[in-house]
């Protein structure tokens, strides 16, 4: 490979081969490029070599979407990091896809702006990675998904041309190349510098802590939120059993006693802010919240959520490993799937902790196990089979932010028909008619007439 | 919608109307077979404010629309005419003159169900705020003036309507200034000589920014009666929001959206815009695979 780092050793290759998800691969080369020109030259090479490759950011994806299956040879985005130009006319500011997400909204501090999609992992998770899957995060709700925030993308396409999808300008020409490419996991290319949207720092923030006694309280004040007007920065909820793990492991002052809290964010200017901060507090405490905390400081605020964001973490005090769902569904039937949810956990013999983006409806049920028990995968993979179903069921979507990836490919057909994964497939087959680029992941075997590569979940990969 | 998809059928060239509104801003060709003109339902089918979301026909009219919405104090903020249909603005793809704050137009749409070029309907995205299920056809139709499919159904966001409007204006003032110094100003107009200015939210907020050093050269005014969308209006051009500071200083081009790029122009200007090669191929592929025929819209040139 040409002036590529490359990475053939034993012990390095097994990073390579997983994600953030509980699935595996097997990595056997893995490329770290630094520049666009090299990311073309390595995917021509695997094309002459009759390899597929799948891009790699952080390997935070919970789907997983990075996991090298049917011998793709790996190409990590880990060192192209620079951020590039920062245009305050055009807010935009160029950066190469290896740049962490949090990092790049530190970097745009001094000129007081940041990238508004602020998924959990955004500490470790990288631009790439989140233009891949369409990231979402607390802050969504108000301020859109990763897609409202790209203006336009470098890709390397798996032909090996490159082109720039989308524009700076204000309607680009055709067809919107750049929003197909966003959420499509890897399976159209590789995005090697990005036009990223910058979004001004609010002057005021206020950040609330509601605690209810009766789980449906909680979600209904989240609905009686926005039906009063008012579009939080973001409003998360967490159970009693979340509560209890974040508390012992962040300190946070959660109030361990109570069946949900409601965590809100407010942004905006002063006066709006301060109003918004009252309504919050009418609407939860006619809703019987047992106590209402409005953050002094922004050190209590950080405390806040810091219990908030280290949710998952904590969940290891239960047992060592987890399963992350993520669905989303209507606010309105929230406490129907919780209910299920908690049916699902209690059917198959397992602990369920609910941590979730209340105001948009998307569900993080965590299933905590120890995968050294035999047959407790088997359980954990039945009771995400419900708690799936009973979401799709209830008008709710597959994935709200984690993607599709390997994981709930074949889960699909629950929610599109076969003419609409088709047409799905259709699409990618314009820009990797050969099925070079991250192959098996997004959309289930079966859709296409011929598949270049393995049909099944190959060898040395267990899911 | 069945209806709809058997009107469009399978064969034979078809076109897709609406209000009519917007014929000015789409580049047409000659065609040999004049296209059958289908056009798609109508109504407002769901609509959940607590959900912030609302289901409704493509030919739903932007009047009807706004006014289910307004009794439950949400919007969708499309502003274009109050003939215009969902689907043909979604189709069309322009933005409407509050772009600064609220976004493209293509951000409001959650779900779309189309009529393909084999009759068939066709869902994409999801009916919840946030969705990463599978590729964003949805973008993808949005802006595609129906080339890849009729928009039978859509599935919107709603945001609530703001507490309070006020619109300013000033001469000689700058308005790249206003964009750095405001906090979400929804529009900034500037022609060359005057500045516009509408800002919205929290009325305390809005007098606050109004006593501003930034706006202490711009006094109130009423809303302004030419806003776009407007006949006087002939041809819009696009450009990088950066470039309007060269093209304002050459002197007087149009009403420039400041902060987004959009100039409408009050003369014919002949453009069409020219992608990459590279782009063009896979738009051409696209449409390939979705119309091999070529049959929906045939008129329609998008580059």
């Amino acid at each position: 490979m040409l002036g590529a780092d490359v990475r053939t050793g034993e012990s390095e290759l097994g990073l390579y081969g997983r994600d953030g998800s509980v699935l595996r691969g097997n990595a056997d080369v893995v490329c770290l490029p630094t520049t666009t020109e090299q990311v073309r030259q390595i995917t021509e090479i695997c094309r002459n070599h009759g390899r597929p490759f799948v891009a790699r950011g952080s390997g935070t994806g919970l789907a997983g979407g990075a996991v090298p299956v049917a011998g793709s040879v790996v190409i990590s985005t880990a060192k192209m990091n620079r951020i590039g130009e920062i245009n305050l006319d055009d807010r935009i500011a160029w950066v190469q896809p290896g740049v962490l997400n949090l990092d790049l909204s530190r970097a745009l501090a001094p000129v007081g702006m940041h990238f508004a999609p602020d998924p959990s992992s955004q500490q470790v998770c990288s631009l790439g990675g989140n233009v891949a899957n369409n990231s979402g995060g607390p802050h969504c709700l108000a301020y859109g998904v990763t897609t409202a925030h790209i203006a336009a993308l470098e890709v390397v396409l798996p032909s090996g041309e490159v082109t720039v999808l989308g524009g700076i300008e204000a309607d680009p020409v055709g067809y919107d190349l750049r929003g197909l490419f966003v959420g499509s996991e890897g399976t159209l290319g590789i995005a090697t510098n990005i036009a990223v949207r910058l979004t001004p720092n609010p002057p005021a923030v206020a950040t609330l802590l509601a605690a209810f006694d009766d789980v449906s309280e909680g979600a209904a004040a989240v609905g009686a939120i926005i039906a009063a007007g008012l579009v939080p920065a973001a409003l998360e909820m967490m159970d009693q059993r979340a509560i209890e793990v974040v508390e012992a492991f962040a300190h946070a002052g959660y109030p361990t006693d109570a069946a949900a809290v409601l965590l809100v964010e407010l942004d905006g200017q002063p006066a709006g802010v301060a109003a918004a901060t009252q309504t919050v507090t009418d609407v939860a405490n006619a809703h019987h919240a047992t106590d209402v905390r409005v953050a002094a400081d922004d050190a209590e605020r950080a405390l806040l959520w810091k219990g908030r964001k280290n949710a998952f973490g904590a969940v290891a005090r239960i047992k060592p490993d987890y399963y992350l769902h993520d669905t989303v569904v209507p606010r309105s039937r929230l406490v129907d799937v919780l209910d299920a949810v908690y049916a699902a956990a209690d059917a198959h013999d397992l602990v369920v902790v609910n941590v979730f983006h209340a105001g948009d409806g998307n569900l993080h049920p965590i299933l905590s196990f120890d995968a050294r028990e035999p047959g407790a995968l088997e359980r954990v993979h039945a009771a995400g089979r419900a708690i799936i179903a009973a979401s799709i069921e209830a008008g709710g979507v597959l994935s709200g932010e984690h993607g599709i990836g390997l994981e709930k490919r074949d889960y699909m057909e629950l929610m599109f028909g076969a003419h609409d994964l088709a047409t799905q497939d259709a699409v990618r087959e314009v820009f990797d008619p050969d099925g070079f680029a991250n192959p098996l992941k997004v959309i289930p075997s079966g859709s296409r007439c011929s598949d270049s590569f393995s049909q099944h979940v190959p060898e040395g990969a267990w899911v | 919608m069945l209806r709809f998809a058997r009107e469009v059928g399978s064969e034979g060239p078809v076109a897709v109307g609406g209000g009519g509104t917007q014929a000015s801003s789409v580049n047409v060709r000659e065609v040999t077979n004049e296209p059958r003109v289908v056009t798609a339902p109508a109504g407002v089918w769901e609509y959940e404010p607590s959900e912030m979301t609302v289901r409704c026909g493509a030919g739903t009219t932007l009047a009807e629309l706004d006014a289910v919405l307004a009794a439950a104090g949400q919007m969708v903020p499309f502003d274009q005419h109050d003939d215009a249909t969902v689907g043909g603005v979604l189709a069309v793809g322009h933005s409407g003159y509050r772009r600064l704050r609220y976004g493209h137009v293509r951000d409001l749409v959650l779900q779309t169900r189309h009529v393909d070029a084999a009759g068939e309907v066709v869902t994409a995205g999801g009916p919840t705020v946030k969705n990463v299920s599978g590729y964003d056809l949805c973008r993808l139709l949005v802006g595609s003036v129906g080339t890849l499919g009729f928009l039978a159904e859509v599935i919107l966001r709603c945001v609530p309507v703001p507490l309070a409007q006020r619109w300013f204006t000033g001469a000689g003032v700058d308005p790249f200034e206003l964009v750095a110094k405001l906090y979400r100003p929804s529009a900034i107009f500037a022609d060359g000589s005057d500045v516009w200015v509408l800002i919205e939210g929290h009325p305390d907020d809005i007098d606050a920014e109004a006593r501003s050093h930034a706006m202490s050269a711009m006094t109130p005014c009423d809303p302004p009666t030419w806003l776009p969308p407007d006949d006087r209006y002939v041809a819009r051009t696009s450009h990088k929001p950066s470039e309007l500071r060269g093209l304002l200083a050459g002197g007087s081009i149009g009403l420039a959206e400041v902060g987004v790029g959009v100039v409408h122009r009050a003369t014919e200007t002949h453009s069409i815009g020219a992608p990459t090669s590279a782009n063009i191929a896979l738009m051409e592929a696209t449409k390939a695979k979705l119309d091999p025929t070529r049959r929906l819209n045939p008129h329609v040139r998008l580059w």
